[in-house]
């Protein structure tokens, strides 16, 4: 699903933010991506995201070459992920049946697509009943569902989340996980960015470590709890 | 049809580039559907704040109303002049020693030719007594001794415009006939100093097409950034430059055919005002004119132009503002 290939990612007049990352994320695996604030988990998710470039290596997303992506096929690529961001990111004036919409809208969905699939996406993170309202009026639990349910209205292949629990309590964190889990479970491939070390100590998941943009761990918690 | 085909799009089944695009787009009526649903949403936008709509809008029909308005003075001008160039007389200075009796009998001839409406005699006592009271010479005039002008014969002819050139030559041609003279030079003077008038108020046009220009585009870089956030997001979800395009552009063309709606209004109600004191005028002059609404070619063209430069006075700013704004 994702492959990284020596991968280096270097702004102008610093040092590497990442440098000689390689690893392969599975079609269908879940995995954490952790390390220290300024380790490199954010540049990684850009990376993917198409929102920054490598300075080199080569990087694979569902076997596309996202190192040759042109600059007009980049929206097509994003189509095939869900993002979900720590901010939520989500659009204040629309509403939350809105917000989730959005994705499908830009495919160019029909509308009654739209009005299903927003309701199915909406019935699994379990706000079915607030789609009338703006995300203002919601819980920060409440508005990061809403952003998850607009990341898999569209059914992406792959989803990213970048420290998605990074603002909830722990019992709030452990609901949307439980979501990622969900889809996971489903075939999706998941990998969350995330220094809540506690928690994903206590999941069965594949751990990436990064520190000081290189790729210092990768493997499974010693301890399994179960969840 | 299309609901297999999206829903086929399975988990983890890698999609082929391109195929996001046609796969997902039921056919032409999905693709006018989703304009159409644009439009009226930009309007819906541009309609929450009314005030700085109707601003814009007004600007952009001021703007728009000044060449419209001077282009509409000179189409009647020219129509108008149209009518006095009907009504071209010709006059005839006699020799000096003809008297009255050879002058009517010339008048009577010339009546019987078919290009000749009327002919009517002034007498060269009858001019000097109409110089006298009209050009302000009065006093000068009544101090000479003897009578300096001469009979004078006035034709109206039945024809209009170049056709007069060669009447004047045959009419020359009379040994009563000292000057044949077209009075229409001051007519000629006119059509002259309205030709200026209008290449001026093409420049005009010109210049306040690029203010329009300008004024839209400006409207639309202020809403690009604005919307700043909205659009980052909505690249991050995979929206083409083309989808967030098209928002920016509908709000143009909307403030374009505000503004050209709102020129109509105010040079159809300027023409409105005029109306009645230009009939009093033309009146006095013996015409009958009457200033006329704009055509419905004309205000097409004027809504038509609005939208255009409303168009591309969004295209302008969102060409130059949304490639700036990237996700980070």
């Amino acid at each position: 699903m994702i492959r990284f290939d020596n991968i280096c990612k270097r702004y102008p007049g610093t040092q590497d933010v990442l440098s000689q990352v390689s690893f392969h994320l599975d079609k269908g695996e879940m995995a954490f991506l952790t390390g220290h604030s300024g380790a490199g988990k954010s540049t990684l998710l850009k990376l993917i995201a198409l929102i920054e470039r490598p300075s080199r290596g080569q990087l694979l997303i569902n076997g596309q070459n996202l190192t040759k992506v042109s600059r007009r096929r980049i929206p097509y690529v994003r189509r095939q992920m869900g993002i979900i961001f720590q901010d939520h990111r989500l659009l204040m004036d629309r509403t939350v049946f809105d917000n989730v919409a959005l994705p499908l809208i830009i495919s160019g969905f029909s509308r009654g697509d739209i009005e299903r699939r927003v309701r199915a996406s909406l019935d699994m993170v379990g706000l079915l009943n607030k789609e009338k309202q703006f995300p203002i009026t919601l819980s920060g639990g409440e508005q990061q569902r809403v952003g998850i349910a607009r990341a898999i209205v569209h059914k992406p292949s792959l989803l990213l989340a970048d420290e998605p629990t990074g603002n909830l309590d722990p019992a709030l964190s452990w609901e949307i996980m439980g979501l990622f889990e969900q889809f996971n479970q489903v075939g999706v491939s998941v990998l969350i960015a995330s220094h809540d070390l506690d928690m994903i100590a206590r999941l069965p998941y594949r751990v990436l470590k990064l520190k000081q943009g290189q790729l210092v761990g990768d493997g499974y918690p010693r301890r399994r709890e179960p969840t | 049809m299309r609901r297999h085909s999206t829903q086929r799009q399975n988990h983890g089944e890698p999609r082929p580039q391109g195929a996001s695009r046609g796969a997902t787009r039921s056919g032409i009526r999905g693709y006018f559907t989703l304009h159409l649903s644009m439009a009226i949403q930009s309007l819906g936008r541009l309609s929450r704040s009314p005030f700085a709509t109707l601003m814009t809008a007004a600007v952009i029909g001021i703007a728009l109303a000044m060449p419209t308005g001077l282009h509409v003075m000179m189409d009647n001008l020219q129509k108008s002049g149209g009518d006095w160039r009907q009504s071209t007389q010709i006059s005839l200075f006699l020799r000096a020693g003809i008297n009255e009796d050879r002058a009517l009998k010339l008048a009577q001839r010339l009546e019987q030719k078919a290009d000749i409406q009327s002919v009517y005699y002034i007498s060269p006592e009858q001019a000097l007594a109409e110089f006298q009271s009209h050009s302000g010479f009065g006093e000068v005039l009544e101090n000479l001794q003897t009578n300096p002008l001469p009979a004078v014969l006035v034709v109206n002819p039945r024809l209009h415009g170049s056709e007069a050139e060669a009447l004047i030559e045959r009419l020359k041609a009379y040994p009563e006939v000292d000057i044949a003279q077209l009075d229409m030079q001051w007519l000629q003077r006119l059509f002259a100093i309205m030709e200026i008038v209008e290449r001026g108020v093409l420049l005009l046009a010109l210049l306040l097409g690029i203010a329009v220009l300008l004024i839209v585009g400006n409207t639309i870089r202020l809403a690009i950034e604005n919307r700043r956030d909205e659009i980052i997001i909505t690249k991050l979800i995979g929206a083409t430059n083309a989808f967030i395009r098209r928002p920016f552009l509908y709000s143009g063309i909307w403030y374009g055919l505000l503004g050209g709606l709102i020129a109509l209004l105010l040079v159809n109600s300027a023409i409105y005002l005029l109306q009645d004191p230009v009939a009093h005028l033309t009146g006095l002059y013996g015409g009958g004119f009457q200033l006329q609404l704009l055509s419905s070619d004309i205000s097409l063209m004027l809504l038509g132009s609005g939208v255009l430069l409303g168009l591309s006075g969004s295209w302008l700013a969102v060409g130059r503002h949304l490639r700036h704004i990237e996700p980070r």
